[in-house]
């Protein structure tokens, strides 16, 4: 590590890293030097000029080189005339800061005045007020009474919508620029900017449509005034009613840690209410920010059409009945089941569903099967990412593959994190049939045939280690590129290797080999079972490693295990709303859910559970990091957890099972799964300080991103580095074949999940049942742009609408996955023009 | 005082914008021997030893700025400053128009010096004619062979490009300017890392005004001490002095650093309109203090060191004359009313600030304004003051502070009560 | 259908040309002047083909618009005289040419005429404080100075705009 620098801020001596600025060493040394347009998580720009201190040097000679000295030997300081900007400056030795002078107070009152003579003064109508900066400052700093003349003051629009999730106060509005900034700078993705300029500078789009930035709500927490606010909270509530409670996000396998903000509200006869979601520090996860996906995505939980009491079906029609009556019939249907009996489950659940849902089916002698559409959990097991691991220590020397996940759509803030990764000098290989918005930042971007990616990671392989698939032919095209070369190189001379993998083009086979691939590459390249190294897969749900690490395994063929059951327990999961066609017409159907999905609909038995915003659990994420969330209001009356479900159950069945609270269920857990034996509720909830510090009243301004004070969770460790030997065997690799146009489902952010179409806020975001063609293929398949077209895939069929889309291989049609077109795997398809507008 | 035309050379040579009349007076000929038969720094060193000071208003020494181009980071860029935009400054423009080839020629030569093979030529959008022109006559060079790959046979390649910017004062602040060449708002940047370092496109980059530039050519072809026999000291060389306001004779004139006030004023703009007495000088455009011009003031030689012993700058030698028919707030409201339109806003003291000197002088001058909104007015300046983000805002207030101060009567007589 | 790169391949490549190949961005000011050439001025469509051009935003060109004063992304009259008032030439009388111009337009400064070719605006200094009054006259085509001025000169200019086609 470089040599730390030594300065003092008002007579206390600080020892910073080199480049440090003043106001971050302040900071360190527990003294806050105010703040509007720096935020630590960005370049200083030195705009708003809040942060004016003094500062002093030690005078040297210039003959000698050596340092001046007073008669009593102390070194001779000399100060500059000027205040200076304490987030521009960096830290030197010997530097002296003063932070407490009335010279210094004068300035910061001269520059809030200013700031105050074109502001509008409505903080009693102000969604910030209470967590506003300018507010606290001026108590601070603010001379008490403005001189200037009220009627000539700047008036300005003050509901100006940026897009649909964004509204703007031009009158609020201190130019900061850390909005744009964050845009440009953090997210790449420029659609807000200033116009005009001087006092006439004002915050515009010229984007169509708007702003719409899939990370845009983070602009309202580091807006330091009440400039920015989300349509969702917009004249909400007032920050200082409301309860916080620490939560994880459900969305998607990063596992941003949130703060959900609650209230006591008339409207729901005094029920509590959730107000808001906001981001909860953690830098190993997802630093100080969340995608808007998390961000306003969770109106589901407060859904109308939740349900609250069991139901049985009853002369053909589902009956509410007593939690005594439903249970009592699903324990005897069950019991008679035995063998089988299937259970049905998802990724959406926590660990300690998970587990108790499969302790009572391998008691009961059923089978159990994850319902997913990607493999590889096992892999991740033995080589994911290491316990030590955090993304943001990935930089120069580090290499990241990305293969067959466009991250943005994903996992938005692994997204992010690459992107940053590479801005600190690591390196990216981004693989996949298509392009992405990652291929921006790739050093290697690599386009292969969809079909092809395990054999792309195979002839990287074989490059590497000449011994490896030595006779493959299906890898030779491959390893004959040049940047295939090249990339073996730079994967060789790797210092740190991470590997994303998702499934896009793979089935749950298929995916399985990939991920076996990609172990096989980190094991080659010496980087399996290392910190800050390691296999993370992009799981289309948030717990997919958990369901794995609790052992449950996707079926070789779902719906033969399906027909071959006669009793079909399925919780979280909505296999007849993916695929109308699947039959699912068992003996005896329970579904456990939050809403009459289409698979409830065809139930015997429907138990209502609890959304996680209800209840506590752990959720295990990509970077096999578990981590635990807390009930933010209390359950709705008539719902259960899904694991007391679950011990209900096998209670009825004469099987004990932990019901009490989950924190037991995970005691259970980690006596049983060596992999979590280190887990408890208590190690869960262990914090540290980190940086940059955020979140409390300080001067020193981060946003609003909640402190974390419940929990920074634990990452596993995995199989090799535990010591144990590595044990997957090279795969059998396959040519790639097959005639005629092949359909890929993708994965998007914004889907019609059932955990996402209830949210209004997002309704326009929404991907439609559309079908992306280029427009060459297009041309040769005779279909036009907007076309209504009927997509034949074996069996099934759907209705989609055609969009040309330039990204879109040759020979390939994309479907978006989760809107209800049945095409869960690559699969080849006829089109039928049905309707041309 | 000894003077000749080493920059309006066009006013003895009038048809020296033409290229083959510029060459008949040896143009381009410095060029050719500099870069077939010297190095880089011993270039530099005869810019340094010619004491040449940057005229576009720092006066920071040319050859010092020249020799602190960072050598380990390549490509090199040179970008020449005619924004041209301080009130009160029409130099350039003449140059660019009557002598444009000895001032490609000063860019040719600062590009072979700092090793950059790319110029950019950035002229206020206004200058849109004199844009097109230029890149006429850039054409004509390469087709003499005077611009392009591999010149006069060595491996130096030079391209020369204009850039027209388009109506923002702010871009003739050297990194704001490098900032609008990339594309972007005119807005300063942070400073340090200053352009040799970090310029253009990030790389290092000298920034010079045209009239420094066009220096060069001579001082490289007659050597230093030569350029030395001008002017002072500490001020050696021409220098052009814009000449407007109340005067009979409004102007460029070519003269010796040093020569006083008065001599500009009197002999070559040929007095006050309807000899009427004179009252204030600005000798830096809108950017100056006042200067109360008493016979003292009119002595004092117009250098670098001299004109701050009166409490103003000397800047680009844009000498405005005010005369006793003006008053003092009427004037202060002209200059506020320019900065607050031209104040980029990026930091918060220019933004506000000049948006209010300018309600405040606006009723002032209205006559509605009391003593307490002329004391509010100084607060505001001062508030201001050393607390600007670039030295646009920190000029602003320059007049305005001065003005109240040295002229109070007139703002006394304007105000009620 | 980008119309400005395909009405004017050539100019954009040679624009482009000016610039390092990693810095297409710088070309956006030079492309705002091709574009308010060909639609008068900067339109939201030019933004956008802009944007397509450069790869950058709709957004990012409009932030370069509005920070610039020779940009215009309203119309105006075809013809806009910008008359210098600052310090120096105002010192010479150009708030009184610009009083009298307009009186004899009918307009105030900032409006455009009836017939939609004239529109009076106030700028900042031109550098030609010698030579005042001064206007500049800025069409989609470009910028001519006229220095000297009287009046009777500057609607003389006008007239014979008024008598062209
Ligand atoms: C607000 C502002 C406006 C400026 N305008 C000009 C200008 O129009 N022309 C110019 O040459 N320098 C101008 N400068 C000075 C430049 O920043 C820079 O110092 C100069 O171009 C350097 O060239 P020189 O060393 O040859 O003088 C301006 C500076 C400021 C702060
Ligand atoms: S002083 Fe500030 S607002 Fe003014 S021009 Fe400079 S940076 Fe912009
Ligand atoms: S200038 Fe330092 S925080 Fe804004």
């Amino acid at each position: 590590m470089a040599k730390l620098v030594t300065l003092t801020i008002d007579g206390i001596t600080v020892q910073v890293p080199p480049g440090t600025n003043v106001v971050d060493a302040a900071k360190k040394a527990g003294i806050d030097i105010p703040v509007f347009c720096y935020h630590p998580k960005m370049e200083p720009v030195g705009m708003c000029r809040m942060c004016l201190v003094e500062i002093g040097r030690p005078v040297v000679d210039r003959a000698t080189g050596e340092l001046v000295r007073a008669d009593d030997g102390s070194v001779k300081i000399q100060f500059s005339p000027k205040l200076e900007t304490a987030c521009t400056t960096p830290v030197s030795e010997g530097m002296v800061v003063i932070n407490t002078s009335q010279k210094v107070k004068d300035g910061r009152e001269d520059i809030l005045e200013f700031l105050l003579t074109s502001h509008p003064l409505d903080c009693p109508v102000c969604d910030k007020g209470g967590e506003c900066p300018l507010q606290n400052l001026t108590m601070e700093f603010g001379s008490g009474q403005s001189r200037y003349i009220y009627d000539e003051k700047m008036h300005s629009a003050k509901h100006v919508p940026l897009g649909d999730l964004i509204y703007l106060d031009r009158e609020r509005c201190i130019q900061c620029a850390r909005c744009v900034r964050f845009q440009d700078q953090i997210v790449d993705d420029p659609v807000i900017g200033f116009y005009n300029r001087g006092r006439a500078l004002e915050i515009v789009t010229y984007s169509e449509p708007g702003f719409d930035s899939i990370f845009s709500g983070n602009t309202t927490d580091i807006c330091p005034v009440g400039a920015l606010t989300t349509a969702d909270f917009r004249f909400g509530a007032r920050p200082w009613e409301l309860n916080a409670a620490a939560s994880i996000c459900t969305q998607c396998p990063v596992g941003c840690n949130l703060t959900i903000n609650v209230r006591r509200e008339a409207i729901s006869q005094g029920r509590m209410a959730i107000k808001r979601i906001m981001p909860r520090q953690n830098e190993w996860v997802n630093e100080i920010w969340i995608c808007d996906k998390g961000r306003f995505g969770y109106h589901y939980v407060e859904s109308e059409e939740r349900l609250d009491q069991p139901l049985v079906r009853k002369d053909g029609k589902l009956t509410p009945v007593s939690w005594d009556e439903a249970i009592n019939l699903v324990s005897m249907r069950f019991k008679q089941a035995g063998s089988n009996l299937l259970t049905l489950v998802s990724g959406r659940l926590s660990n300690e569903d998970l587990y108790n849902i499969r302790k009572l089916t391998d008691s009961l002698n059923g089978k159990s099967a994850l319902y997913t559409q990607m493999g590889g959990g096992d892999v991740v097991a033995q080589v994911g990412m290491s316990t030590g691991s955090n993304l943001a220590n990935l930089g120069k020397g580090d290499v990241i593959l990305v293969i067959a996940t466009d991250l943005h759509q994903e996992a938005p803030i692994w997204w992010l994190r690459v992107k940053q990764a590479t801005e600190r000098g690591a390196q990216l290989i981004v693989a996949n049939a298509r392009s992405t918005r990652l291929d921006r930042y790739a050093k290697y971007p690599i386009r292969y045939a969809y079909g092809e990616q395990n054999n792309l990671i195979a002839a990287l392989v074989q490059l590497i280690d000449p011994q490896k698939f030595v006779d493959a032919k299906a890898i030779k095209h491959l390893s004959e590129q040049s940047i295939i070369k090249d990339t073996a190189e730079a994967l060789k001379a790797a210092q740190n290797l991470v590997i994303f993998f998702g499934n896009e083009g793979s089935g749950v086979a298929d995916s399985q080999v990939l991920a076996q691939t990609c172990a096989i590459l980190l094991a080659t390249t010496n980087h399996a079972g290392k910190p800050n190294n390691g296999l993370i897969p992009v799981w289309q749900r948030a717990n997919d490693q958990g369901a794995w690490d609790m052992g449950w395994r996707p079926p070789t063929d779902l719906s033969t295990s399906i027909k071959e059951a006669n009793a079909l327990y399925i919780v979280a999961c909505d296999p007849a709303g993916d695929d109308p066609r699947l039959s699912l017409t068992p003996d005896f159907l329970v579904v456990q859910d939050l809403y009459l999905t289409p698979t409830a609909k065809l139930a015997d038995v429907v138990l209502p559970a609890l959304p996680f915003t209800e209840r506590e659990g752990s959720l295990t994420s990509g970077e096999r990091r578990v981590q635990r969330y807390y009930p933010a209001i209390p359950g709705r009356t008539g719902a259960l957890a899904d694991f007391a479900i679950a011990a209900q159950i096998a209670k009825a069945c004469g099987i004990t099972l932990e019901e009490r609270s989950a924190a037991k269920v995970m005691d259970a857990i980690a006596r049983e799964n060596a992999d979590y034996a280190a887990i408890s509720y208590t190690e869960l909830a262990n914090v540290e300080e980190q940086w940059p510090i955020i979140g409390r009243a300080d001067l020193y301004y981060g946003g609003t991103s909640y402190e974390n004070k419940q929990g920074l969770g634990m990452q596993l460790q995995n199989a090799v580095q535990k010591g144990e030997p590595f044990q997957i065997s090279l795969p059998e690799l396959v040519e790639q074949s097959g005639e005629g146009l092949l359909a890929v489902p993708i994965t998007r952010l914004y889907d019609r999940g059932n955990t996402l179409i209830p949210s209004q806020l997002l309704r326009t975001h929404l991907v439609s049942t559309v079908m992306w063609i280029n427009a060459k293929e297009a041309k040769q398949q005779g279909v036009e742009e907007h076309d209504v077209v009927q997509i034949e895939c074996g069996e099934t069929s759907a209705l989609v609408t055609v969009e040309l889309e330039d990204a879109v291989p040759d020979g390939v049609v994309l479907v978006p996955r989760s809107v209800g077109i049945p095409i869960s795997e690559p699969c080849r398809v006829r089109l039928h023009i049905t309707e041309r507008v | 005082m000894k003077t000749e035309h080493v920059l309006l050379r066009h006013r003895d040579h009038p048809e020296i914008n033409e290229l083959e009349n510029y060459r008949k007076i040896g143009g381009f000929e410095v060029f050719r021997k500099v870069v077939t038969t010297m190095q880089p720094n011993e270039v530099i060193e005869v810019v340094k030893s010619s004491g040449l000071r940057g005229r576009g208003g720092a006066g920071f020494p040319t050859g010092l700025k020249w020799a602190f181009v960072d050598q380990k980071n390549w490509p090199h860029y040179v970008v020449a400053n005619a924004d041209e935009s301080e009130p009160g400054t029409f130099k350039d423009r003449e140059i660019l128009e009557g002598n444009p080839f000895q001032f490609l020629e000063g860019v040719a030569i600062a590009s072979y010096a700092v090793g950059a093979r790319a110029a950019y030529v950035y002229l206020r959008g206004e200058f849109w004619q004199i844009a097109h022109q230029l890149d006429r006559r850039i054409q004509q060079l390469y087709h003499a062979g005077l611009l392009g790959e591999r010149l006069f046979g060595t491996d130096y390649s030079l391209h020369i490009f204009t850039h027209l910017g388009a109506g923002a004062y702010i871009c003739g602040e050297e990194t704001a300017m490098l900032e609008s060449i990339e594309g972007k708002l005119g807005q300063p940047r942070l400073r340090p890392p200053f352009p040799p370092s970090f310029g253009l496109f990030g790389k290092p980059t000298v920034v010079n005004n045209v009239e420094t530039l066009t220096n060069v050519p001579l001082i490289i072809e007659r050597g230093a001490e030569w350029y030395r026999s001008f002017g002072t000291e500490k001020s050696p060389g021409v220098k052009i002095f814009c000449l407007s306001g109340r005067v009979k004779r409004p102007g460029n004139y070519e003269l010796p650093l040093g020569t006083p006030f008065r001599k500009l004023i009197y002999e070559y703009g040929g007095g006050i309109l309807e000899d009427h007495p004179i009252k204030a000088i600005m000798a830096a455009g809108a950017s100056s203090s006042l200067i109360v011009a008493n016979d003292p003031a009119l002595d004092t030689p117009m250098d670098y060191e001299s004109v701050p012993s009166l409490g103003a700058q000397l800047g680009s030698a844009s000498v405005i004359v005010v005369d006793d028919t003006v008053s003092i707030d009427w004037l202060i409201n002209k200059t506020v009313h320019f900065f607050r339109h031209e104040s980029c806003g990026k930091c918060t003291p220019c933004r506000e600030g000049t948006f209010w000197m300018m309600h405040l002088t606006d009723r002032i001058t209205a006559g509605k304004a009391s003593w307490q909104d002329v004391e509010l007015l100084k607060d505001v300046a001062s508030q201001m003051r050393g607390k600007c983000f670039c030295a646009l805002g920190e000029f602003s207030i320059e007049a305005v502070l001065s003005g109240i101060e040295r002229f109070r009567g007139d703002f006394e007589a304007r105000v009620k009560g | 259908m980008n119309t400005l790169l395909e009405k004017y391949t050539d100019e954009v490549q040679t624009i482009l040309a000016k610039y390092p190949p990693d810095q297409k961005r710088s070309a956006l000011m030079p492309l705002l002047y091709l574009a308010q050439r060909e639609y008068g001025y900067i339109s939201k469509q030019a933004m956008n083909e802009i944007g397509e051009i450069l790869d950058i935003t709709a957004t990012e060109v409009a932030s370069v618009v509005g920070f610039y004063t020779l940009y215009h992304d309203q119309p105006a009259g075809k013809y806009r005289i910008q008359v210098c008032t600052d310090l120096p030439c105002a010192l010479r009388g150009s708030e009184e040419f610009l009083k009298q111009l307009c009186e004899n337009l009918g307009i105030q400064p900032g409006e455009t005429t009836a017939d939609g070719l004239v529109t009076v605006e106030e700028v900042t200094c031109l550098a030609a404080c010698d030579r005042s009054p001064v206007f500049q006259v800025q069409t989609p085509d470009g910028l001519v100075y006229h220095e000297n001025q009287s009046v009777e000169n500057a609607m003389k200019l006008i007239r014979t705009w008024q008598s062209k086609p």
